[in-house]
């Protein structure tokens, strides 16, 4: 397989990613056209034998955290809309207890890096060193991350706890 | 024996979710949450976040590239022309884009091509006779893969070969002889360490012309076929599109040489 096919051979899960990133489907595929963009554009520093679906994903991630694209996230400084168990949709009172059974609304309340770790390790499958050699950080740090990310989304999406629904900046 | 853990941290219990653990500490995970009901809640809900995350999100592997996309994928946004080489990328990524798109069968017959059709089809049949055969999967096996390679590039009346899919996974299983359409086609099965099975199903006879990678599916089978001058393959497995993709890549390059 060339270079230029390893790359196009990711794009569905480049595009599973971006959107997952950014909900907003339009802003999730120029995501993915500037990473597609970059690549091709320095394909000769990919290294032969190194992993074309990390390179990838470590593009997207860099290009993701400035902040043009985390602007984009669709409902950024919106209120959001949670279900409440009666199944009547309500606007979101951040104070009060209601489940965020949705989990791509679950996701709006995690501050991106915990969202990074959640979704590449839960969604993408990468294993903890990938995830780590993507975002730049420790593996420890990763770990750290999913742990919190985790514990919010169950807060959230069950209710434990709802004080969680505050937001933290 | 092992002493069992007396404690155990949320770390180790998010890596026994994710797969990070050894067999042996995975096994003492296993067991410690059988007795701590309050992890095995907690482990519990980690896994449901992780299928949810799967249930909202797979669906865009099988979306197609919107068309304003298409158009626009390779090209600079600010209009200005672009280079060659960009060019290029953006004719490939374009033909991914159609090829990861899943247009159904039916999208095709008005395009001529029902020659390639049928054959994908035959293909598709055939993967579904064969995949659930335990005993007789193959005719010969491939521990007599030159004698089955022989065998059937005699009865192709071309050179036909088993590409190699081990970088990928995939071991050959072995080959059959199948009647196409009242013409010889080989078909050679594939199984990965989790039993999964691929099948290339090649026939020789002009079937039109030639064609870039295809993709089909029909139920859970999905088909990646081209037609190359006077061959006809087609690579047929129930296994999630971007891995089809990859594997028939494989194949195509291998036969390319």
């Amino acid at each position: 397989m060339s270079k230029r096919q390893a790359v196009v051979a990711e794009l569905p899960r480049l595009r599973r990613y971006a959107r997952a990133l950014l909900k907003d489907p339009v802003a999730a595929d120029d995501l993915v056209q500037d990473c597609v963009e970059r690549a091709l554009s320095r394909l000769s520093l990919f290294k032969a034998g190194t992993n074309m679906r990390s390179w990838l994903f470590t593009i997207t991630h860099n290009l993701h955290v400035n902040a043009v694209y985390r602007r984009r996230r669709a409902p950024d400084g919106q209120p959001l809309t949670l279900d409440v168990e009666n199944g009547v949709t309500v606007q979101a009172d951040q104070t009060t207890g209601l489940v965020a059974r949705d989990i791509s609304r679950a996701l709006d309340q995690l501050p991106d890096e915990q969202r990074h770790v959640v979704l590449l390790v839960g969604l993408e499958e990468m294993s903890y060193k990938k995830t780590a050699e993507i975002l730049g950080v420790p593996m420890g740090t990763v770990m750290s991350r999913l742990a919190r990310g985790r514990e919010r989304l169950r807060h959230l999406m069950e209710g434990d706890d709802p004080t969680v629904l505050r937001r933290v900046k | 024996m092992n002493t069992p853990p007396r404690s155990l941290g949320d770390a180790e219990l998010h890596a026994y979710v994710d797969g990070e653990l050894d067999e042996v500490r995975y096994t003492e995970v296993e067991a410690w949450l059988t007795e701590h009901a309050d992890d095995g809640a907690k482990v519990e809900a980690w896994k449901r976040q992780k299928a949810a995350l799967h249930a909202h999100f797979d669906g865009v592997l099988d979306e197609p590239l919107p068309a304003s996309r298409q158009n626009s994928v390779g090209r600079n946004r600010t209009g200005r022309s672009m280079p060659a080489w960009m060019r290029i990328a953006a004719a490939i990524v374009l033909f991914a884009a159609g090829a990861a798109s899943g247009w159904g069968l039916k999208n095709w017959h008005g395009n001529g091509d029902l020659a390639a059709i049928r054959f994908v089809q035959r293909a598709m049949g055939a993967h579904v006779v064969y995949l659930p055969e335990v005993r007789h999967p193959v005719e010969i096996g491939a521990d007599e893969e030159k004698h089955l390679v022989a065998w059937l590039s005699k009865r192709l009346g071309r050179a036909v070969r088993a590409p190699g899919l081990t970088g990928a996974g995939f071991h050959l299983v072995g080959g059959r002889l199948l009647p196409d359409a009242g013409l010889p086609a080989a078909q050679f099965m594939y199984e990965d360490g989790g039993g999964r099975r691929v099948m290339l199903y090649v026939r020789s006879g002009r079937l039109g012309k030639d064609t870039a990678f295809r993709f089909v599916n029909e139920g859970d089978v999905a088909a990646f076929y081209w037609i190359d001058g006077p061959m006809g393959y087609a690579l047929t497995g129930k296994v999630p599109r971007p891995d089809l993709l990859g594997l028939a890549r494989l194949v195509y390059d291998q036969l390319e040489k």
